[in-house]
């Protein structure tokens, strides 16, 4: 049967993830260590599993209401408001979604007629540009540059703005670069989202990991508020990924057309997940973070390792200030990003991701998980001292 | 003792052959400070040993067996639980001596070559000793988690490798 005859276009033509493709051919070797995930490697605290469990237990097995647990979206409220002074109503403008990933898509598929244009800093995450297309929009790359520290700059934000453009996908902190934006850097972008009235929607995933200075959200900049989607979960703050939950966040006409389609498409986040995620929340509120914060400083000393032995071994990096990666440069071996990934898997069985798998701008840079151990830190890092050293004298 | 002091512990524990260099890295020191730090740490006896955490199960071996016994005795007068304790901390045997809360005194553990010399060892020298009441010999069959360590080798989780 020729499948392609009844299967959507469109969606044929999307690529699959790189970051995937990529740990295909890694799990050929069986020793591999790997620096590629995009996950926290803590367990989600034990609290939180219990509350699930509890749930469970007590027979809290139905569906919540479409919004999620009203508990849930007050404590997010509250949490909001205690972290980064911005104020959400809990009933008219937050709810819980499966995931920071499910918001992504439904902010995008409640805005885009066939034709906007959304623009999408790069290097950014694999899936803002393949929801853009799956809405029969143009995703547009804003370019985002070393010398910049990887922020996006005020002019290639305007270089890439048409009278098309509907809305800017502002991911920071940053996956794959670690890079931040600092309070001014945002204020910058949000006047040019104002005077070209554009939507901004705020990916802010990891806005609990930033080292050196807390997240500066750009709904908290003046007049940004109501031009704003707020996207966050409890994936990275809270080692969660596997339990999908993440919520929305914005004025409640937008929030009153992204629910229909959460409705519709999935009904309510997994019920024991929010379960765990309220007393996420709340046994924050009460050790002020203590979960958070152990974390953020294991994950610092990671961050200060790998950036010094990188730029030691002589693969320049930049000093990122949030999230859990780092993003080395490797055009100094004469090779790109997808060589040195390949050759580094090939010849020492440590796997990173290729930079070009976040935009093309990527093309020279890898990408590095922190997200792992000291021990398998120092271990990888032994082994690509030895493949740079190598690569190095046969230049 | 501060902060610093116990942040240097906590990835010594995790790994006692990290340099200095590379601590002062981790913790934003000057190298310096690290090694005087450290210097200082093992003088007062903070840091009282750099060891190796070894997974017998691992070690190609039918002779070594290790024994928890709990050790009821009398506490004297003027010393308490320390006489006794110190006596039994003698032994060659003994890697480790608690005193402990409940319904026993001191928590004994003992490493032998076979279950015939551990046993020998608490017939003839402990249970002898004066002042001991009691002894119950438990044997440690398996490792699970020891020193923080997984030894468990089946509870390892395979990350998936996503996006």
């Amino acid at each position: 049967m020729n499948y392609d005859k009844y299967l959507n276009r469109r969606i044929r033509e999307i690529k699959p993830s790189g970051i995937r493709k990529f740990f295909d051919v890694a799990d050929i070797y069986r020793d591999v260590i790997s620096l590629g995930v995009g996950e926290p490697d803590f367990d989600t605290p034990w609290f939180a599993r219990k509350a699930a469990i509890d749930s469970i237990r007590n027979g809290n097995t139905q569906y919540t209401s479409n919004s999620g647990l009203p508990a849930l979206r007050k404590a997010i409220s509250d949490y909001l408001q205690d972290r980064q002074q911005l104020e959400y109503d809990p009933q008219h403008e937050i709810f819980v979604t499966v995931g920071a990933s499910e918001a992504i898509d439904l902010a995008l598929r409640a805005l885009l007629e066939p034709g906007d244009e959304v623009i999408i800093p790069e290097p950014s995450y694999v899936s803002y540009s393949p929801l853009v297309s799956l809405c029969f929009g143009t995703p547009v790359p804003a370019v985002c540059e070393a010398k910049d520290n990887f922020a996006l700059m005020p002019e290639h934000l305007l270089e890439s703005i048409t009278p098309r453009t509907k809305a800017l996908i502002l991911p920071y902190p940053n996956n794959p670069t670690g890079a931040i934006m600092t309070r001014e850097q945002v204020q910058a972008i949000a006047r040019i989202a104002i005077e070209r009235d554009l939507i901004v929607i705020s990916d802010e995933i990891y806005s609990e990991l930033t080292y050196g200075g807390r997240h500066a959200s750009v709904a908290a900049v003046d007049s940004m508020r109501e031009r704003t989607i707020l996207i966050n979960g409890f994936s990275k703050a809270f080692a969660m990924t596997g339990w999908r939950v993440g919520y929305v966040c914005a004025p409640e006409p937008l929030i009153r057309q992204m629910l229909k389609i959460h409705q519709y498409a999935i009904m309510c986040a997994t019920t024991a997940s929010q379960y765990a995620a309220l007393s996420a929340l709340n046994q924050s509120f009460e050790d002020r973070y203590a979960s958070i914060e152990q974390m953020r400083e294991e994950y610092d000393m990671r961050r200060r390792f790998l950036v010094a032995q990188l730029n030691r071994i002589g693969l320049e990096t930049f000093e990122p200030r949030g999230a859990f990666y780092v993003f080395p440069c490797v055009s100094s071996l004469g090779m790109d990003g997808e060589t040195f990934a390949n050759e580094l898997l090939r010849e020492e069985h440590v796997a990173v991701v290729p930079g070009e798998a976040f935009g093309a701008v990527g093309k020279d840079y890898v990408r590095i998980s922190y997200a792992y151990s000291i021990a398998s830190l120092k271990r990888a890092m032994e082994k690509i001292e030895r493949f740079v050293c190598r690569h190095k004298a046969n230049k | 003792m501060d902060k610093t002091d116990k942040r240097i512990l906590a990835v010594l524990k995790e790994d006692a052959r990290t340099t200095h260099e590379t601590l002062a890295t981790m913790l934003s020191l000057e190298v310096g400070d690290v090694s005087t730090r450290i210097e200082r740490m093992e003088r007062d006896g903070v840091i009282a040993k750099y060891t190796t955490v070894v997974n017998n199960e691992l070690v190609q071996s039918d002779d070594f067996v290790i024994a928890l016994i709990e050790v009821k005795v009398t506490p004297q007068m003027t010393h308490g639980f320390d006489s006794i304790a110190r006596e039994i901390m003698q032994c060659e045997q003994v890697s480790s001596v608690y005193l402990m809360s409940g319904s026993y005194d001191l928590s004994v553990i003992v490493e032998g070559r076979n279950l015939k010399e551990v046993s020998s060892f608490v017939s003839a020298r402990l249970s002898v000793m004066e002042n001991v009441i009691s002894t119950a010999t438990h044997f440690i069959l398996k490792k699970y988690k020891s020193e923080g360590v997984v030894l468990d080798r089946g509870a390892d989780k395979k990350r998936q490798e996503l996006v």
